[in-house]
């Protein structure tokens, strides 16, 4: 049994992005750290509201945090980790929100009267930071197993790991977090000059046309910078970039297909998890297996 | 294009509900255009970042609730992060898109979705909470 950590999944992870949930899991068993749902948890909101005049959508990433103080108490640890951007960013910003504006906490805390007052003691962190910070990329090096030789990655951040600069888990316009855990996991990593672009996030609701475009953008240039796969850690733009490839496809008939995967699948194909049940290809629209099957 | 300002900005009641809905002070835009030369949604823009500012600032609110842009933006922060005055461009575009969604309008509607199967969860809330009341 290892450390106990606690561990804010978010909807999408108990669903299509299963992928994502059970590597994140499985890795961390591998480097020592037991990943604990915190109890209760309610969905974050995905986008975090920008009217300074309303708080209505931080209401539920503070009862989430509430949670989270409570659970941390029994386990004693403070830190909450999130692996899904989307989560990371709204219950980062939440935080730091209502941390700058007590006014704002006052009014959530009334409103909530249910539970105890948030007291700002959470540790909201994404995964990666947690690679880096608490685990430490050392530890990472001496798990691997299959060294990913030969593999070209490129590394992809999308918005929400590095965007506003408060939540920033690494340098936003030149990040290198992704960088150095691929190369500790023996991959090339290819100089991706789009890592921090936006792919079109929600519009792929009702405006798949502007995803498809993006997408077509996003990995044709990937694909000519020499990359075999794109990794990311968010679960949006897995989807766009995976999925929006049939309308890239169908708009332009030179682009050529690439797998997407989770930055978390690749850790955990480099310390020898090879299983479906950790894996979950079935959840790609374009299968990675042909790509990476010298190492699975 | 030719017009006139009739009326001063800071005294239209729009543009006032604009700056407190984003908590920002449109008027400190100086036009440098760098919000636009990064924006990775400009290509299937109207009117561009920097002309949001440009309308706001002569008053004209009725041409930005007229236009797609607003609804384009992707709150992607990446004009947000880079503006040299600090302007938070992302929560201007919500506070143009809160005007109409007060009123109870449904830019998306829910029910008229395509594939809401295969969806990721995140898509359809992020969606429905930029774009719904």
């Amino acid at each position: 049994m290892g450390k106990k950590v606690m561990f804010y999944p978010g909807c999408t992870l108990k669903g299509v992005a299963k992928n994502l949930e059970d590597s994140t899991v499985e890795s961390a068993r591998v480097l020592g750290y037991d990943l604990v749902e915190l109890p209760g948890w309610t969905c974050c909101g995905a986008v975090y509201g920008l009217a300074q005049d309303s708080v209505k959508f931080t209401i539920a990433n503070v009862r989430n945090l509430i949670k989270a103080q409570n659970f941390g108490k029994e386990i004693g640890d403070n830190r909450l980790l999130a692996v899904c951007s989307m989560c990371y960013n709204n219950l980062k910003r939440a935080h730091i929100d209502v941390m700058k504006n007590r006014d704002k906490l006052k009014t959530l805390d009334l409103f909530m009267d249910e539970e105890a007052n948030y007291e700002g003691n959470i540790n909201v962190m994404h995964y990666l930071q947690f690679l880096k910070n608490d685990v430490g990329m050392d530890k990472v090096a001496e798990m691997v197993k299959k060294p990913l030789k030969g593999l070209k990655v490129a590394p992809y951040y999308g918005c929400l790991l590095l965007r506003p600069d408060e939540v920033a888990i690494d340098d936003r316009e030149d990040p290198h977090i992704l960088e150095e855990l691929f190369e500790i996991l023996g991959a090339e990593v290819v100089d991706y000059p789009l890592k921090n672009e936006c792919c079109g996030s929600y519009h792929t609701v009702d405006k798949k046309e502007i995803v498809g475009e993006r997408t077509y953008k996003l990995v044709s240039v990937a694909k000519g910078m020499g990359a075999d796969v794109i990794a990311t850690s968010c679960p949006l733009c897995f989807f766009n970039l995976d999925k929006r490839q049939e309308i890239a496809k169908q708009k332009h008939s030179e682009f050529e297909h690439m797998p997407i995967v989770y930055f978390t699948q690749l850790m955990a194909i480099a310390f020898g998890l090879t299983s479906q049940d950790v894996l979950h290809f079935d959840k790609h629209y374009i299968s990675p297996e042909e790509v990476l099957q010298k190492w699975l | 294009m030719k017009y006139t300002i009739t009326k001063d900005p800071h005294e239209d009641e729009r543009v006032q509900k604009i700056i407190e809905i984003s908590g920002q002070n449109i008027f400190s835009c100086y036009q440098c255009g760098r919000c636009s030369s990064g924006c990775p949604m400009a290509e299937f823009m109207d009117v561009l970042p920097n002309q949001v500012f440009m309308f706001l600032q002569e008053g004209d609110v009725d041409t930005l609730l007229n236009a797609k842009t607003p609804w384009i933006c992707a709150a992607c922060f990446t004009c947000t992060v880079r503006c040299p005055v600090g302007l938070d461009l992302a929560a201007v575009m919500e506070a143009i898109r809160e005007l109409q969604l007060r009123k109870n309008y449904d830019y998306v509607d829910p029910y008229k979705v395509e594939d809401r199967e295969e969806l990721p969860p995140i898509a359809m809330v992020s969606n429905f909470r930029k774009f719904t009341p």
